[in-house]
């Protein structure tokens, strides 16, 4: 199983990257699981993740990137320019958030 | 005499009307149900429409009005307004107004395709379909039996969709009609989906993840259409890859209905904020919402729905007596994935628990396979039919148990 060491402590993530425990997310560990992306946050990359935590606390999923648009007002190109290639994945993995998923 | 209303005359709505019938004291209660369809569509059937596996029309619809048990009085018309601070909600025949001690939303889903620009237009049905409605899978039907190769693509515009597992249905019997037409080999298939895999599923990953190679089916991932352009006769997403097609096959944006929109009563797709484990509305005391028209997060699917229905049927009885509801619905769903070749396989799953191998109902036993290709399980889904309009719908048990049990499942 995979892991990511900082401060001295080490915190679980899946095949995917997540976290594994979503409760061990916060502003550091989201900086660095970002770096795994070669992604350095910028203030618009916090205000596309503090509107994806919200969505998740109120709805029980992460949003999709067409909801992080309409709802939470960052176009979706520029969403793919902030987490490129693959921004649904990227967004919910340093969001601390769960993996988009279908049924199967 | 107490009231019930329920709107929308879909699964969920009919199932719960006809439980309902039965289950309540038709001296005491006014069970009242409202669409604006007069047909019920059989929709599960859809997808074998384009491949004319149904080939009539008669196969997969009937009037709505002979599916309600005598006690449940059947309006036909568009619902205009609901009124919840009201307790009424207001219809566009004769301008009538329904009052009502408990409601029930069962308003479903439905494809916007005039979110995407161009997928509307005069390539409409010509080049570009959907197979969600009765209308697109037959007009895709007509232009299949024609059809003389090319690229065949099949996009998902977002998430959540109505039966998330139908456009995979759709590839695997779209690769089997081609080959039994002589035409595989002269048709490329793409699958452009907005999720980061096909399968997200670790476990439905491993056990079915090879088929689309197997079946030579190319993948977009992370694929967010901006566009259809019909000039060019492309697809083009939000990051600019174009993919080009013959023939377009798109699950168009869902989203719930409109009266929920006019009501204010739902999210930016209008679904309706629903506990998720009780069904009631998360404001309104003596509304609650079933199907297509919640917000979970659960597959929007019948099965779904009928578990919902089951769910919902015991803790309302205890409810109108004034107990309180407990927490019993746990997610479950149970889909049928047809496979092609006359195979298909089965998947069973829940809020928590990820659909795993095994055998269904019986543990050990079956007869139906999950997450195994098998013949039985094809023919589950043909049988189905008849279980939906002669079981299902006049609300009968059925022999699956509503909670999901982990019983015959291997982790």
């Amino acid at each position: 199983m995979a892991t990511l060491e900082m401060a001295g402590t080490s915190l679980e993530l899946d095949d995917d990257g997540f976290l594994v425990n979503r409760d061990e997310w916060s502003r550091e560990v989201a900086e660095e699981l970002a770096k795994a992306d070669d992604i350095s946050l910028t203030d618009r990359h916090w205000e596309v993740i503090e509107f994806v935590r919200g969505w998740y606390a109120e709805k029980d999923e992460s949003p999709t990137l067409r909801r992080i648009t309409k709802v939470g007002g960052i176009p979706t190109k520029e969403l793919y320019q902030l987490f490129p290639e693959g921004p649904g994945k990227k967004v919910a993995r340093i969001a601390g958030t769960p993996k988009p998923e279908g049924c199967v | 005499m107490k009231k019930l209303l329920i709107l929308g005359g879909g699964t969920a709505g009919t199932m719960v009307a006809n439980r309902l019938g039965r289950e309540l004291d038709a001296e005491e209660w006014q069970i009242t149900l409202v669409d604006q369809d007069p047909i019920h569509y059989y929709q599960p059937g859809f997808v074998f429409v384009p491949f004319g596996i149904y080939k009539k029309r008669e196969e997969v619809i009937k009037p709505r009005k002979g599916l309600f048990t005598p006690n449940v009085r059947f309006i036909l018309s568009d619902i205009d307004l609901i009124e919840p601070d009201k307790n009424q909600v207001r219809l566009k025949k004769n301008d009538t107004t329904l009052s009502y001690d408990f409601l029930i939303i069962a308003t479903g889903t439905s494809i916007q395709p005039e979110e995407t620009p161009g997928l509307l237009g005069d390539e409409w049905h010509k080049s570009i379909f959907d197979f969600y409605t009765a209308d697109g899978a037959f007009a895709l039907a007509h232009k299949l039996r024609t059809w003389e190769g090319g690229h065949l693509v099949l996009n998902i515009v977002d998430t959540p969709i109505k039966c998330p597992v139908a456009p995979l249905e759709f590839i695997f019997l779209a690769d089997w009609f081609l080959h039994e037409q002589g035409l595989r080999d002269k048709v490329e298939i793409t699958f452009a989906t907005p999720l980061p895999e096909v399968f997200t599923k670790p476990r439905a990953s491993a056990f079915l993840g090879n088929l689309l190679e197997e079946r030579r089916i190319n993948v977009e991932t992370e694929y967010l259409i901006e566009e259809a352009d019909q000039e060019k006769k492309v697809i083009r997403s939000f990051d600019g890859r174009e993919v080009p097609f013959d023939l377009l096959v798109t699950i168009p944006l869902n989203m719930g209905s409109g009266v929920i929109e006019r009501s204010e009563m739902g999210d930016d797709l209008n679904y309706v904020p629903t506990e998720k484990h009780t069904l009631k509305h998360k404001t309104f005391e003596n509304i609650f919402v079933l199907g297509d028209a919640t917000d979970l997060p659960t597959s929007k699917a019948g099965s779904v729905a009928h578990f919902q229905t089951e769910s919902f049927i015991h803790n309302f009885l205890r409810y109108i007596d004034g107990m309180e509801l407990l927490p019993t619905f746990d997610g479950h769903s149970n889909c049928y994935i047809e496979t092609g070749y006359g195979k298909g396989t089965l998947i069973d799953f829940n809020y928590d628990v990820e659909p795993l191998p095994g055998k269904f109902p019986l543990p050990g036993f079956g007869p139906f396979s999950l997450l195994e290709e098998s013949r039985v399980d094809h023919w589950g889904k043909l049988m189905f039919r008849w279980i939906y309009w002669h079981l299902l719908l006049k609300g009968k048990e059925l022999p699956i148990p509503v909670r999901m049990s982990m019983a015959g499942k291997r982790l």
